[in-house]
C-alpha cells in the first residue's frame, strides 16, 4: 500500500509542475492573441483616448512578466484575482458554472459508464451476430457525428415533436434535484451517445484479446458457461485499459462540451472560456484553464491508481 | 374568400380604432356571413386584446449576451446588454412607437436660438428602484459618465461637444455646447446615456444596478438570464407585466426551438433562412420591421474609374435592387436609394423617387464616361453580413447587363476592418443605425470625417450639414436634408442597395400597439414595458 501512496506524492507534485508550466504557456498564449482587453470591450466605440484610460485603470500598461508574477503571488495564496471585465472574484464567476458542469457530467457518467461496460460485456459474449453488429454500428455513427447535430436530432424528436423533454437546458438554484435531471436530460444524453463507443469498444476488445488466452481454454475446458468465463475470469483481467479509457472520457466530459452547452443554453464553464478569451479577460482563462489541466491530472492519476489496485500483479513489481 | 378576409379586417381595425361598439361589430360580423361564436371569439382576439391587460411573466430569449457583459453603461455594446438596459434603466428622452422623440425622464426640454444652450425640465415623480427621486444631481452624474479625461466611454465622441452641464433647481439641468446641436435631444436617446443614481462626491453609481426604469432587477447572472419585478414607482404608463425573464440564448436554433416549445414567449434576432418556416406555425408571429441598419457600399471618389461621377451613376443604375432583397436577405430588407437615412429617420425625404435597375441608363452613363466597357473590384467579407459575398457575385450578374464586369473578392473576415474598410477603393460596409441624418452624415459622409469612407468631396453637401446642425425650424431643415440626400444620391460615392431590416418573433398571446419602434429590436429594445399578455 505505501508503494501506491508514494506513486501518488509523486504525480500529485509532477502534477504541480505540469500546472505551472501550463498557466506559463496560457498566460502568454492570450498575450499572443490579436487586440487587447480594452478593445475587445469597447469595440466599434473605442477611440485612443478612452482605450489608454482603460488600459491604465487595468493596469495592462505594466509590463507582461510583471503581471504573470504577481498573478502568480496572489494564485498560490489561492486568490485567483478578478475578472477584468465583471470585476468580480474569478471564484465567484466560475464558481456555480463549475459546479453546474460537475453536475452534467456526473449525471452523463452515471449513465454512460455502466451502460457501455455492460453493452462491452454483452457484445463480447455474442461477438460477431447481429446484436455485435447493430451496437457498434449505432455506437459508432452517433460518435462520429458532430454533437451539436447529436443534439439538434434530439430536440427535434425529442422536445419539438415528442415534446417529452425541455429543449433548453437552463436551471437554477432554487430547483428540486428531479426539476434539474428532467431539464438537462437531453444534454446528458448527447452526451452518454458521444462518450459511449470508445469505451464500449475497449471492454469488448480487451475482453475478447483474453479470451484467446489459455487460461480462458482451460475455464470453457472444465466446464464453465460462457457468461461466467467472462465475467469472472476475464473481466477482472480486462479492467486496466477499460479504466483508462474511461478516464479519458469523464476529462472529456468536463471539458470538451462547449457545443453541448451551446446547443443547449446550459451555463457550463465552457461558455464561460469562450466569453473570456473573446475579451481577452486573462484572470478567467487561466482559471478556466487551470480546472480542466487538474481535471485530467487527477483523473489520469486515479486511472493509474485504479489499474494498480485491480491488478495485483502492478502492486508487487519483481 | 379573400373579400371575406379583407372585411373582417376592416371590421376589426374599425372596431379596435373605436368607431365600432361590440354590439354593431357582431351584426356586421354575421351579416357577413360568419357565425355568432366566431364572431364573438374574434371579437375577444383580437380587438379587445388591443386594450393592455396588466399581469403575466413575460419571458425572451436574447441573442449577444455574454459572461462579460457589465452595467457600466461606458462598455454597452452587445445587444443583450441594450436590452437589459432599456428594461431597468431609463433614458431623458425616447424613441416612440411611430419613430419621433418622446419624453421619457424629462418632461420637456428647449433651446436657446443658436442651439448652443439646452434646458431639460427632468420628470418630478420619477424614482429610483431603492425609492430615492430622481434629480438633477443624478442627471448630472449619468451623463458625466461618458466625460472628462477619466472615462472610459464609448459614448465619449457623442458628448465631445458639450462643455458644462449645470443643475438649475432640483429637476433641471442646462446642457451647454461649443457648437449649435438642433440633434442633443435625440442623442439623449442613445443606448449608452442612462440615467443612474450619484454617488455622493458625484460620480454615478453603476454597479449596484440599480436604476429608474420600469423593472427591478431581481437577478442577475451575465451571460445566463436576468429577471425582474415591476418598478411600482414608475413615473409612466405601461409596465403590464408583472416580471420580466430574458434568457442568454445565443445559439439561432436555440431561440427558435424554445419559442416554439413555449418556453419563451419572444425572441430577438431569428434566423433569415428559416423565418419563412416559423411564421408558418400558427402560434407565432413574425415580426419584420425596417430599422437605419444600412449596407453600403463605399466607392473612393478620388480614385479612377470612381472619380468620374457617370461611372458611380453607371454603378448605382446597374444594380437590382429588390432582387438583392429578394435572393440574399429573404424579403427581410428595405430598398435603399443611395442616401443614408432610412424612412423611419427624423426629416427622412418622402419625395426623391427610388432609382431603379436600369441597365440601358448605366450603359449611357458608361458612355458619357467616355467608356464601353468597366472592370471592377469589389471587396466583401461573410462575417460582415452572411450572404455578404453572395450579394456581390448577384450584384456583378445584374452589371453584367450593362457591359460592366464586377469582380465580387472575398477577403478574410479576420481584420476586415482595419485592412479593408477605408482601404480598399470599393468595398462592402455594414452600418449600425444612428438616430439622426445629422450623426450618420457627419461620422462618414463630411468632407473631414476620419470614416468619410467614399472620400466624397461635395461643398454645398458640407455648407448645408453645418447649417443644419444648428437649425432649429423644422420644415427648413427637412428641407435642407431633402437638398442633402438629394446630392448623396446624385453625386455621392456610395451604394445603398438596401437597409436591413430587424427581424425578431414573438407568441401570439403577446401583444403589442400599432407601430413598433425602429431603434432596436423588440420595439427599440421597450417591448417589455410597451408589450402586454392577451
Amino acid at each position: 500500500m505505501g508503494d501506491i501512496l508514494s506513486i501518488i506524492a509523486k504525480r500529485l507534485g509532477l502534477g504541480l509542475i505540469t500546472l505551472l508550466v501550463i498557466s506559463i504557456i496560457i498566460f502568454f498564449a492570450v498575450e499572443l492573441l490579436p487586440g487587447d482587453i480594452a478593445q475587445a470591450v469597447l469595440g466599434q466605440g473605442a477611440t485612443e483616448d478612452n482605450l489608454a484610460a482603460l488600459r491604465a485603470e487595468l493596469g495592462l500598461d505594466r509590463a507582461a512578466p510583471v503581471r504573470y508574477f504577481e498573478w502568480l503571488g496572489n494564485a498560490v495564496t489561492g486568490d485567483f484575482g478578478n475578472s477584468l471585465v465583471s470585476k468580480t472574484s474569478v471564484a465567484e464567476a466560475i464558481g456555480t458554472r463549475f459546479a453546474n458542469t460537475l453536475f452534467l457530467a456526473t449525471y452523463a457518467a452515471v449513465i454512460a459508464v455502466p451502460v457501455a461496460i455492460f453493452l462491452g460485456v454483452l457484445v463480447a459474449l455474442f461477438r460477431n451476430s447481429v446484436f455485435d453488429r447493430v451496437a457498434n454500428v449505432v455506437t459508432l455513427t452517433s460518435i462520429s457525428s458532430p454533437e451539436f447535430f447529436l443534439g439538434y436530432i434530439l430536440i427535434l424528436f425529442l422536445a419539438v415533436k415528442g415534446g417529452m423533454f425541455p429543449a433548453i437546458a437552463k436551471i437554477d438554484d432554487g430547483m428540486t434535484l428531479i426539476d434539474k435531471l428532467d431539464r438537462t436530460f437531453l444534454p446528458a444524453l448527447t452526451m452518454v451517445l458521444v462518450v459511449v463507443a470508445h469505451m464500449m469498444r475497449m471492454t469488448r476488445a480487451s475482453i475478447i484479446n483474453l479470451l484467446a488466452s489459455p487460461y480462458v481454454e482451460m475455464a470453457r475446458l472444465k466446464g464453465v458457461p460462457a457468461w461466467k468465463v467472462i465475467v469472472k475470469h476475464t473481466l477482472p483481467n480486462a479492467w486496466a485499459p477499460v479504466i483508462n479509457v474511461v478516464a479519458l472520457n469523464l476529462a472529456y466530459l468536463i471539458t470538451g462540451v462547449v457545443l453541448v452547452e451551446v446547443v443547449f443554453v446550459y451555463p457550463g464553464i465552457g461558455q464561460l472560456l469562450v466569453d473570456a478569451v473573446t475579451k481577452r479577460d486573462f484572470p478567467v482563462v487561466q482559471a478556466c484553464c487551470l480546472i480542466f489541466a487538474a481535471t485530467f491530472i487527477l483523473l489520469n492519476l486515479a486511472a493509474d491508481v485504479g489499474s494498480i489496485l485491480t491488478n495485483p500483479r502492478l502492486r508487487h513489481p519483481k | 374568400m379573400n373579400d371575406k378576409k379583407e372585411f373582417k379586417e376592416l371590421l376589426t381595425q374599425d372596431a379596435k380604432s373605436g368607431k365600432l361598439g361590440r354590439r354593431d361589430f357582431m351584426r356586421f360580423a354575421v351579416a357577413a356571413g360568419m357565425t355568432i361564436p366566431l364572431a364573438s371569439g374574434l371579437w375577444t382576439s383580437d380587438v379587445a386584446a388591443a386594450t393592455p391587460n396588466k399581469g403575466g411573466k413575460f419571458r425572451v430569449g436574447v441573442h449577444d449576451m455574454n459572461t462579460s457583459d457589465t452595467h457600466d453603461p461606458g462598455t454597452y455594446q452587445s445587444v443583450g446588454q441594450i436590452q437589459i438596459a432599456h428594461t431597468h434603466r431609463s433614458y431623458l428622452t425616447e424613441i416612440t412607437p411611430e419613430n419621433g422623440l418622446g419624453p421619457d425622464m424629462a418632461d420637456s426640454w428647449s433651446a436657446s436660438p443658436d442651439a448652443k444652450v439646452w434646458t431639460f425640465e427632468l420628470n418630478k415623480n420619477a424614482t429610483f428602484h431603492n425609492g430615492k427621486k430622481f434629480t438633477s444631481a443624478d442627471a448630472i452624474a449619468s451623463l458625466n459618465h461618458h466625460r472628462g479625461e477619466k472615462s472610459t466611454s464609448a459614448a465619449k465622441a457623442l458628448l465631445a461637444a458639450v462643455t458644462d452641464i449645470k443643475a438649475k433647481g432640483d429637476h433641471t439641468i442646462v446642457i451647454e455646447l461649443n457648437q449649435g446641436s438642433a440633434d442633443l435631444p435625440w442623442f439623449m436617446t442613445d443606448y449608452h446615456l442612462v440615467m443612474i443614481p450619484a454617488k455622493a462626491d458625484g460620480s454615478a453609481d453603476w454597479e449596484s444596478g440599480i436604476g429608474a426604469g420600469p423593472y427591478e432587477i431581481t437577478s442577475h447572472k451575465p451571460g445566463i438570464g436576468t429577471s425582474y419585478k415591476r418598478h411600482e414607482g414608475w413615473h409612466r404608463e405601461g409596465a403590464y407585466f408583472d416580471e420580466i425573464e430574458m434568457v442568454g440564448l445565443n445559439d439561432p436554433n436555440a431561440r427558435q426551438t424554445a419559442l416554439i416549445t413555449g418556453d419563451v414567449d419572444a425572441i430577438t434576432s431569428v434566423d433569415l433562412k428559416t423565418a419563412a418556416l416559423l411564421g408558418r406555425n400558427p402560434n407565432i408571429v413574425v415580426e419584420n420591421v425596417p430599422s437605419g441598419s444600412a449596407i453600403t457600399l463605399p466607392m473612393f471618389c478620388d480614385v479612377a474609374p470612381f472619380d468620374n461621377v457617370d461611372v458611380r451613376l453607371a454603378l448605382k443604375y446597374a444594380v437590382d435592387r429588390q432582387d438583392l432583397v429578394d435572393k440574399i436577405m429573404f424579403g427581410t430588407a428595405t430598398v435603399g436609394n443611395d442616401y443614408h437615412v432610412s424612412a423611419g429617420m427624423p426629416y427622412a425625404p418622402t419625395d426623391i423617387p427610388q432609382r431603379p435597375y436600369d441597365p440601358d441608363k448605366a450603359k449611357f452613363h458608361l458612355k458619357k464616361a467616355g467608356m464601353s466597357n468597366l472592370e471592377v473590384n469589389l471587396s466583401a467579407a461573410d462575417s460582415i453580413l452572411p450572404g455578404a459575398v453572395d450579394m456581390c457575385v448577384l450584384y456583378s450578374e445584374h452589371a453584367k447587363k450593362a457591359g460592366i464586369q464586377i469582380n465580387a473578392i472575398r477577403e478574410a473576415n479576420d481584420g476586415y476592418w482595419s485592412d479593408v474598410w477605408l482601404k480598399k477603393p470599393w468595398c462592402f460596409v455594414k452600418w449600425g443605425a444612428r438616430p439622426t441624418p445629422d450623426q450618420m452624415f457627419t461620422l462618414a459622409y463630411k468632407d473631414d470625417a476620419p470614416w468619410n469612407e467614399s472620400h466624397w468631396q461635395n461643398k454645398r453637401f458640407n455648407e448645408l450639414l453645418l447649417m443644419a446642425k444648428a437649425e432649429l425650424d423644422e420644415k427648413l431643415r427637412a428641407e435642407q436634408y431633402r437638398e442633402m440626400c438629394q446630392l448623396a444620391s446624385d453625386d455621392g460615392g456610395t451604394v445603398i442597395p438596401f437597409f436591413a431590416n430587424f427581424v425578431y418573433a414573438r407568441s401570439k398571446k403577446v401583444q403589442h400597439g400599432a407601430n413598433l419602434a425602429a431603434s432596436w429590436e423588440l420595439d427599440g429594445g421597450r417591448g417589455y414595458h410597451r408589450w402586454w399578455f392577451a
